[in-house]
């Protein structure tokens, strides 16, 4: 027999609870009408609010490996994993709104949005690269499927065609990537790899070959230019409410991934990857920005304002320092709260069989109600990187990193296309106070709807009066 | 060169022909038969590798089962490949390019890069069993990968059955317990006043 040590199960509770909850959810939807198909959307908040009370419950003051040394609970996978909670409540909370007003409230969209947590949380807490590829796929497969949900639509099959086919290239570089690492260092686990790179018995030339194939995966999922080609096109044709979790909760995640493969794994690596990462979060910034500005639609607009950012969320993370780190743990988290707050928005816009995804469908906002104007502009202004919001000290302590490892020229070449990319969010609040409004349609939406959404313009504007306590927190879950 | 090795290139030699072969067959039935004999010939590699498992696994799984599925669908969609191909001959020169320089990039990088000195193969006598081997670690140490890869099973097809579940309003289907309840008065009708007295 071999010799083995049984898991330490009560480490994954909130994975194992997700997963019970799933299939519960899964077979009660079957029996409701759809006047009753609140039940399944309360079931699943309550399945994240639970969730979240597990995760806050477990001791993450020391890391624990568990399961053979898949599994890893730090302090950086409690705080991405309660962040990514709260996201996930406002993804639902908001596309409800959606579903309705579109006539789409299924049951299976929340069992897929589900899948898709439950995969990220697998991606946070992994340490083998078994475990991280098939999170990133049970995540993965959960968004080709809700960017298809809409069947009727003929621009959403064919984004998700182009994201399942673009997403498979994406996961074969990856795999091929590891496939590599293993075949240099004998193992998937990323403890025994990092072991092995810094005792340097394997062929480094094989090394750096594997990485530049994780590099290019991590890229594409990303988002990162030159492999953004896919993002666009995807947060276009999808449905609002898919697109807002495209846009904010997988951000969470895909930080959490290339951490987990490059500062922890491959630290012995770190000069062969921070060049690669500098290339990628130059052209990023300045792609992204700049194509941005040509966008006349909202969503592709915002796409390209992704690219930006996962940009600069790349900057910190090739400081290669602690600092470095947690400044881009901080930048993740506010950016998919702000990302989520936008979508959220035009969500909030949209009417029956209507959507908000013209920028001249903002035009006059203040006219029509001012709170939402004011809302729009914080969000706005926390993207371009404005103070007091979250934005401008993201922005601040990215490059405070980059600066303190001596590369000041990459902090002003980012400074300067962040500063061209402002033009394009302060042209949405010139829009929205400065020009005549089309329609006079007050704006509707649920009491929930409207107090989230309040809500999260508050906390961006909030945590960028008072940014010290989370960031406290980020900073402690890399010492 | 020994028996083994004389075996080994002949299936590798196989493999690679009916691999390129599926993606050039004109006739997209063809290009599904020789992706089983590209499935088939792997097989056979993993046998020599002493994987008997695996390789019966594949065989039966994938040869008998999804190939057969994937046979039936070819069959019932008519691909007209022509079509597909018709943008081939203009990007040709450079999709060949690129290929031809990442071909000549990887094989720079692994042939020198592998030491095989440091990976040899073990061998088992006859009474060592593969089954029992993966049986042991499949539900112990990989018990984390084994139960993910289960819910992602769980999650296509969850996924597969939303994107293709259409409830027509004229859909016509059986009721059991309807088909079970009827009596003789809801379907049997006697006239009467036809008999021969009249």
């Amino acid at each position: 027999m071999i010799d083995f040590t049984m898991p330490d199960f009560t480490q994954a509770y909130a994975e194992i609870f997700v997963l019970v909850m799933i299939c519960v959810i899964l077979i009660l939807d079957q029996f409701l009408s759809d006047a009753k198909r609140n039940i399944t959307y309360y079931l699943t908040q309550l399945t994240v609010v639970a969730a979240a009370v597990i995760t806050f419950n477990q001791d993450h003051s020391v890391s624990v490996i568990s399961f053979s040394g898949m599994f890893i609970n730090d302090g950086m996978s409690a705080l991405l994993k309660m962040s990514l909670y709260v996201v996930m409540i406002g993804i639902f909370l908001y596309s409800r709104d959606y579903l309705v007003k579109q006539g789409l409230l299924k049951g299976e969209y929340y069992v897929l949005g589900l899948f898709g947590m439950l995969g990220m949380m697998i991606m946070i807490s992994s340490h083998n690269f078994l475990t991280i590829y098939l999170g990133l796929e049970l995540l993965s497969l959960s968004l080709y499927a809700l960017v298809a949900f809409n069947r009727n639509s003929p621009t959403a099959s064919e984004a998700a065609m182009k994201y399942f086919v673009l997403g498979a290239i994406a996961s074969g570089m990856l795999l091929y990537g590891m496939s590599m690492l293993y075949g240099a260092n004998g193992s998937l686990d990323f403890t025994i790899i990092s072991n092995s790179i810094n005792e340097g018995s394997a062929s480094k030339q094989i090394q750096a070959f594997g990485l530049v194939f994780i590099i290019v995966g991590l890229a594409f999922k990303l988002g990162a230019v030159p492999f953004h080609m896919w993002l666009p096109d995807i947060y276009h044709g999808a449905p609002t409410s898919v697109t807002l979790y495209i846009a904010s909760a997988p951000k969470i995640a895909a930080f959490a991934m290339v951490i987990r493969l490059l500062a922890e794994t491959m630290p012995g690596l770190q000069t062969d990857w921070q060049t690669m990462l500098i290339m990628l979060s130059v052209l990023s910034i300045g792609i992204g920005n700049v194509i941005a500005i040509a966008q006349s639609n909202l969503k592709r607009m915002l796409a390209y304002s992704t690219i930006s950012h996962v940009g600069f969320l790349l900057l910190g993370i090739l400081a290669g320092n602690e600092a470095g780190y947690s400044a881009a743990m901080f930048y993740t988290i506010t950016y998919a709260l702000t990302s989520l707050g936008a979508f959220g928005m035009i969500i909030l816009m949209s009417r029956n069989g209507f959507e908000a995804d013209r920028l001249d469908d903002y035009k006059g906002l203040n006219q029509r109600n001012p709170w939402y104007a004011f809302v729009m502009l914080i969000l706005m202004f926390s993207m371009a990187g404005v103070p007091p919001t979250v934005g401008f000290f993201a922005k601040l302590w990215v490059l405070e990193a980059v600066i303190n490892i001596d590369m000041t020229w990459l902090a002003l070449v980012a400074v300067f296309f962040s500063v061209i990319g402002a033009f394009y969010y302060i042209r949405i609040i010139k829009l929205m106070y400065f020009d005549k409004s089309e329609t006079d349609i007050a704006i509707e939406g649920s009491a929930d709807m409207r107090l989230a959404i309040s809500l999260n313009g508050i906390l961006i504007l909030a945590l960028g009066i008072l940014p010290n306590s989370l960031m406290a927190l980020c900073v402690a879950a890399f010492a | 060169m020994g028996f083994e090795k004389i075996m080994f290139y002949i299936f590798a030699a196989i493999l690679v022909i009916s691999a390129l072969k599926i993606i050039t067959a004109r006739n997209t039935v063809h290009a599904a038969l020789f992706l089983v004999l590209a499935f088939f010939t792997t097989a056979a590699l993993w046998l020599m590798l002493e994987a008997e498992f695996l390789a019966m696994v594949l065989v039966l799984v994938y040869v008998g089962a999804v190939m057969v599925l994937f046979l039936f669908v070819v069959m019932m969609l008519n691909v007209n490949v022509d079509e597909l191909r018709a943008g081939v001959a203009r990007y040709l020169p450079v999709g060949a390019a690129v290929a031809i320089a990442i071909i000549l990039e990887m094989s720079y990088f692994i042939l020198g890069g592998f030491d095989n000195s440091q990976f040899t193969p073990v061998t088992h006598g006859a009474d060592y069993s593969n089954t029992r081997a993966i049986g042991n670690i499949l539900y112990t140490e990989y018990l984390l990968a084994f139960e993910i890869a289960a819910v992602l099973l769980l999650l296509a097809i969850v996924a597969a059955i939303t994107l293709t579940l259409r409830r027509r309003p004229n859909t016509k289907f059986q009721n059991p317990s309807e088909q079970v309840k009827v009596r003789k008065v809801d379907r049997l009708r006697i006239i009467k006043g036809m008999d021969s007295e009249n």
